[in-house]
């Protein structure tokens, strides 16, 4: 820090242009965004920033409403099923022998080779009814059911007169399914990064003290992980709770989420102000979010202090 | 971007993330006062141009074609309320036509230089949407009405009953995932004008759709085609031209304008204000309309063309398809969406995510 105060040039070189592209690039369309949010739409393309409150008060009718909560379940669901994947190959990777490992953290990454589109068309070729998850259980179902006739069980009809298959796809279950598969490395990273930099002696202490592996779990891993955890939580939630293509095309009739009601601002409703009171409701989320996690690393800080 | 095929090629593919690619582009800023370069940027939806007719074009005028892709009138619009990104050739649809010419996003055509328009139908040479077609000429035309699997379905559906208000098809059914499509069709089960703007008629609409949902399996986002040919639903709401592309696949798929009437579409070619080529896009349009580069489009995506020349040079097959070119009489019952103002696209927007949310 003091070697910055003394060359400021050197800080400004390397800070300038980090600074401008925020700037340029984060900050000022947010900015334009949030005016516009305040503004009303005068005919088909002009809009007309009045700063009123119009846009937030309809944002807060109970319709809306509803669909954040919706939008708040799926993305809550989609966290907790990615923390419990997630922290499952986190651990599993840090056990690995060393040489594996890069291996394995590529291929939690390589999906973001492939764009999410495509990624997402091929979900619908595992999941439909007559897809890859489908065809396999009829395979399943057609040797099991030649076994019992085999064994003189075939009358029974125990497996049912014919495969059924599941529907998979176009529903909540999709939605959901989706998203953890989308967003699973979002979690499985930062908590590969604590878990690595955990002090496996820890692990030895407390096991050589008497505490069984679910006290360790519990009372030694979690707690060391909690900095990856939390962060985890807020990169996996923060995006799923603002996906509208995955409830797009493979949710069903009640699969809207609020990003969905969003699109439709900014196309076929025309309204972008609206759109753009909508976004922002879901961008004060975020900062609450952000705000805990600087919160948190706060106490961490004071913790180790005191 | 194109996505991973499904079923059929379809015109009207899921393209998200198109966008991106084409606002990727750069387009050189054209001098107003030099010729022309010899450059045309066309603006079009996938799979919407015969296969040889940018290089056909380009043999005959020395013009390059460079030619982007957009997934819906929607996305159309959006590029272009932020000022015309580059482009000299779009293709809106009706609706969407009027709505660019309310927003002065078209620059008025010279008919003088289109000579071919000699080619067009004369009952598309004049168009509510746009009286005296200053700003737009029609490209292709079709209707929405209901594809279906012959061996599933109960004779020939052509009632809107079968998939707006039963549950004979229950959950084998897979609706438009377009707000105002869908209630536009519901006015038309309803027996009201395809129009009709009335809020009262347009909570009845909704409370039909809101009724109709459990035997939904999907409002699909243009992709029902697809989802037929796949056999995840047995009956849809969709494009002619989608379920046309997938009848030429399999034999067992069927289309059919329902006796209420549906909707009647008409894509036009435009040049957006401020084209960097308003002359080259002149003479692109009027190319498009000759008869033999007219005959090799509709021959190879099979949508009706109003090209009566183009007509002349193509096969007993297309010329009498009726789910190319529908009986008279259900033409007649058939109406084009007009650009209704932003109220009724509010009201229609609320309704739309109500009716998603219940």
């Amino acid at each position: 820090m003091e070697s910055w105060r003394r060359n400021p040039l050197t800080f400004w070189v390397f800070a300038l242009p980090p600074s401008l592209w925020l700037a340029l690039f984060f900050l000022a369309p947010l900015a334009l965004v949030w005016v516009m949010s305040f503004g009303e739409k005068v005919g088909l393309i002009d809009i007309v920033i009045a700063w009123r409150l119009d846009n937030y008060m309809r944002a807060l009718d109970p319709l809306y409403l509803q669909i954040f909560l919706k939008s708040f379940w799926f993305a809550g669901l989609t966290t907790v099923f990615c923390l419990i994947v997630g922290f499952l190959v986190a651990i599993a990777i840090t056990f690995a022998p060393p040489r594996r490992r890069p291996l394995l953290l590529m291929l939690v990454m390589l999906p973001f080779w492939t764009n999410l589109l495509i990624r997402t068309y091929a979900l619908i070729a595992v999941f439909r009814t007559k897809g890859f998850v489908n065809d396999g259980l009829a395979v399943l179902w057609g040797g099991g059911s030649s076994l019992l006739q085999w064994a003189g069980l075939g009358d029974l009809q125990l497996l049912g007169a014919e495969f059924e298959p599941l529907q998979l796809l176009y529903n909540n279950f999709a939605v959901v399914a989706g998203l953890v598969y989308v967003h699973l490395p979002f979690m499985v990273l930062p908590l590969y990064a604590a878990l690595d930099r955990m002090d496996r002696s820890f692990i030895e202490a407390s096991l050589d003290l008497g505490a069984g592996h679910l006290r360790t779990f519990v009372s030694v891993v979690i707690p060391l992980a909690m900095p990856g955890i939390v962060s985890g939580v807020i990169i996996t939630f923060v995006p799923a709770l603002g996906s509208f293509l995955t409830p797009d095309l493979l949710g069903g009739t009640d699969s809207q989420m609020i990003a969905n009601v969003i699109e439709r601002q900014f196309k076929s409703a025309n309204d972008w102000p609206f759109g753009a009171a909508l976004s922002f409701l879901l961008m004060y989320v975020t900062f609450f979010a952000i705000a805990l996690r600087a919160l948190w690393a706060g106490r961490g800080r004071a913790g180790v202090r005191a | 971007m194109t996505t991973p095929k499904t079923g059929g090629v379809s015109r009207r593919k899921f393209l998200v993330g198109m966008g991106a690619v084409a606002a990727g582009l750069k387009f050189a800023p054209g001098s107003v006062f030099a010729a022309e370069d010899k450059k045309l940027n066309f603006y079009n939806w996938d799979t919407y141009i015969g296969e040889n007719t940018l290089g056909d074009f380009k043999s005959a005028t020395g013009i390059d074609v460079t030619m982007d892709l957009f997934a819906d009138n929607d996305e159309l619009f959006a590029k272009f309320k932020g000022g015309n990104p580059g482009y000299d050739v779009i293709v809106p649809t009706n609706d969407f036509v009027e709505r660019m010419i309310t927003a002065g996003m078209l620059m008025p055509l010279d008919h003088g230089k289109i000579p071919n328009i000699e080619n067009v139908d004369p009952t598309f040479r004049d168009a509510a949407f746009d009286p005296g077609r200053k700003y737009s000429l029609p490209y292709m035309w079709g209707t929405i009405g209901i594809g279906y699997r012959k061996s599933k379905a109960d004779g020939v559906p052509d009632d809107w009953k079968w998939i707006l208000d039963s549950d004979q098809y229950a959950g084998k059914i897979a609706l438009m995932g377009d707000g105002t499509t869908m209630i536009q069709m519901a006015m038309k089960y309803l027996g009201y004008p395809l129009n009709e703007s009335d809020p009262g008629r347009i909570r009845e609409a909704e409370a039909l759709l809101t009724k109709q949902k459990p035997n939904v399996k999907v409002f699909a986002d243009d992709n029902g085609q697809d989802l037929l040919l796949s056999g995840e639903v047995d009956i849809c709401m969709e494009w002619n031209g989608d379920i046309l592309q997938i009848m030429e696949e399999d034999d067992d798929i069927g289309y059919v304008v329902p006796r209420q009437g549906g909707l009647l579409w008409q894509d036009c070619l435009c040049v957006p204000t401020g084209a960097p080529h308003p002359e080259n896009a002149h003479a692109f349009i009027n190319f498009i309309l000759d008869a033999e580069a007219g005959a090799e489009i509709a021959d190879f995506i099979q949508y009706a063309t109003p090209n009566m020349a183009a007509r002349k040079l193509l096969p007993a097959e297309y010329n009498s398809n009726p789910a190319i070119f529908p009986p008279q009489e259900v033409i007649e019952r058939c109406e084009v969406a007009t650009y209704n103002g932003t109220e009724y696209t509010r009201a229609v927007d609320e309704a739309w995510t109500r009716i998603m949310a219940a």
